[in-house]
């Protein structure tokens, strides 16, 4: 059975994960948590690109929103953490639900530039609304409970949420709902002509999207004790967009692979140039000229297996 | 609000919407032939802005020159960007296109970074246009007159080499149909070669025109593209008075936003662009795209 030694090898990346911190140092632990939390962030964009083939160009704005509620209701407002990041997900995906209700009336670049305008209002609102955000100076020096403010706790903690994001999010994926998303993905026409109600189905995988979104968000927020306007960029949507690409759309874990070797290698290139910019903008001339398919197509075709009608049923869906 | 501080408002306004008519239609025109949404349009126009800085403050040459210059460097170097790399990407999806505009984007940066630094420079009027007009009971600067000439002169001048000559045929033809137009013997990538150098010395044009109004500095580029996509957007993709609507309610939000809602004008745009997106998906002036 594939799934089954699917997760088995799920189960073992993430035994391996939970030894990180006997073995590493401190750096090293640090750097796993924020990779963890911009897997799931991927991911959770994926659904909408990968999965529903609806190019999102606004994700950066449910990470955000996840964030700074997950922020205001620890620190403004004194919450326990089991409430407010409970309530902090749930915002995010209201929003989501909110804004992607009107999105989802447009398709191609109408939508995505739909989205875009939506998070670059969130944005407005964050750089604004100085009471509650912080403004430009961003929101700081976020409450976090006793017990997760140790970098091994606060680790285990990410990891435990990341990986039952990620659960969910197979589970969510190769469930009936996922299939049809790909179907909507493949040919939004023939979907509608066999019953499906397309407008719905984008609009659940865009809340989808969101709520998991925010769940990262507040992740991060936490981890960094603080939330800046630069997170709700739209700079950070094409980010997050690279990694999905970087990894290979047309796979579950390629934004999980995208976004680990995205950010692992700027961490890596800061320490030796202050040029990052360039390496990803020639990283993002590779992917687009050569690896269409991102890392998960390549390590496809270096098996030997072939990519399946699956590179070939993009072209279908653009045409 | 006064009568003479309204039409000082009304005159910068128009003088703004101008200003971002030349910018945004170089994009407007890219987008309506090649389909491809050009996202390094705005660092086109920062190094536009940059190049005339060069040309006027470190060599001395006169003002005009500085727009010219600028115009020919982004059409050399979006001739090469077309010619070696985007070429290659006409027949694959939207994503990958945009996402190569992408990169472009940071790897000019980058390049801006190393050639010009990270301070921030100024460029004044040109010696002819700094004086002030008097209009009406108000006084407004010369050189913003000028571009509220400029902008529907272009405007015309589009208007009658697409809509009027043999080449704009061409060109409204390889927007319908680009398998036809190559088999009736037109040379189709040489036109998109063209569109594509035409609009982006727009951008670098609009950046030089724009360099008296503001301050040169790293990050101007990402502002303006979020702009120019409003009003393109507003006004219905690929349509070029649409275009012209579109950076007329772009300024006239934007200035009297900063006067009425000062705090909130940064956000006002959006609203502007979400409202008509909810009405009117296609834009004011565009048409509603067949399902393809």
């Amino acid at each position: 059975m594939a799934n089954r030694k699917l997760g088995l090898i799920a189960i073992i990346i993430v035994l391996a994960l939970a030894l990180l911190p006997l073995a590493g140092s401190r750096y090293s632990v640090d750097l796993a948590t924020q990779v963890l939390i911009h897997c799931l962030f991927a991911l959770s964009l994926n659904v909408l690109i990968g999965y529903t083939g609806n190019i999102s160009f606004g994700h950066a704005a449910y990470f955000a929103i996840g964030g700074y509620a997950c922020a205001v209701l620890l620190t403004t407002y004194h919450w326990p953490l089991l409430l407010a990041l409970p309530a902090a997900i749930v915002i995010s995906g209201l929003a989501a639900a909110v804004i992607g209700y009107f999105c989802v009336r447009l398709t191609q670049i109408y939508f995505a530039m739909l989205t875009l305008a939506f998070a670059m209002l969130v944005w407005g609102i964050a750089f604004k609304w100085k009471d509650v955000t912080g403004g430009d100076d961003g929101f700081t020096g976020i409450l976090v409970p006793k017990l997760l403010e140790g970098h091994v706790n606060y680790y285990y903690f990410t990891l435990v949420l990341v990986a039952a994001g990620v659960w969910l999010l197979w589970m969510i994926c190769h469930s009936a709902f996922g299939l049809t998303l790909v179907a909507i993905r493949e040919n939004a026409v023939r979907a509608g002509f066999i019953g499906v109600d397309t407008r719905k189905m984008r609009w659940a995988s865009f809340t989808v999207a969101g709520t998991f979104a925010g769940l990262a968000g507040a992740l991060f927020g936490m981890y960094n004790r603080g939330m800046y306007i630069e997170n709700a960029f739209w700079t950070e949507s094409a980010q997050v967009m690279i990694m999905v690409l970087l990894g290979g759309i047309y796979s579950f874990a390629g934004p999980l692979i995208g976004a680990a070797v995205l950010y692992l290698l700027q961490v890596i290139t800061n320490q030796y140039t202050p040029y990052w910019p360039t390496v990803l903008g020639l990283i993002l001339l590779v992917v687009v000229l050569v690896l269409p398919d991102g890392l998960a197509g390549l390590a496809k075709r270096i098996g030997g297996k072939t990519a399946r009608a699956k590179v070939s049923g993009a072209k279908v869906s653009r045409a | 609000m006064t009568l003479p501080v309204f039409l000082t408002n009304t005159f910068y306004a128009l003088a703004l919407a101008m200003n971002m008519f030349v910018i945004a239609s170089g994009l407007n025109l890219i987008f309506g032939v090649l389909r491809v949404i050009n996202f390094a349009h705005g660092m086109f126009y920062m190094f536009g802005a940059y190049i005339i800085f060069t040309v006027t403050k470190t060599w001395g040459a006169p003002f005009w020159v500085g727009v010219l210059a600028s115009g020919a460097g982004l059409a050399v170097i979006a001739l090469v960007i077309e010619r070696f790399l985007l070429r290659r990407l006409y027949d694959k999806e939207h994503l990958m296109q945009l996402l190569f505009t992408f990169a472009i984007v940071l790897l000019m940066s980058d390049a801006a970074k190393m050639i010009w630094g990270t301070d921030q420079y100024s460029v004044g009027y040109p010696p002819a246009l700094r004086g002030a007009v008097r209009l009406g009971p108000t006084i407004v600067p010369q050189y913003l007159v000028f571009l509220c000439i400029v902008g529907p002169l272009l405007a015309i001048a589009m208007w009658l080499a697409v809509d009027r000559t043999r080449w704009g045929r061409i060109v409204r033809a390889a927007t319908q149909d680009r398998e036809m137009l190559s088999a009736l013997g037109v040379n189709v990538p040489a036109v998109y070669a063209m569109v594509f150098t035409i609009g982006s010395a727009l951008a670098g044009i609009g950046g030089a025109l724009a360099a008296p109004r503001i301050a040169l500095a790293p990050g101007m580029d990402a502002t303006i593209i979020n702009e120019c996509f409003i009003i393109v957007i507003i006004g219905g993709l690929g349509h070029m008075w649409g275009s012209f609507l579109g950076a007329l309610a772009f300024g006239f939000v934007v200035q009297f936003g900063t006067v009425w809602v000062p705090n909130w004008q940064d956000v006002l745009p959006y609203l502007l662009m979400l409202t008509v997106l909810l009405i009117r998906p296609w834009g004011l002036l565009g048409r509603p795209e067949l399902s393809r």
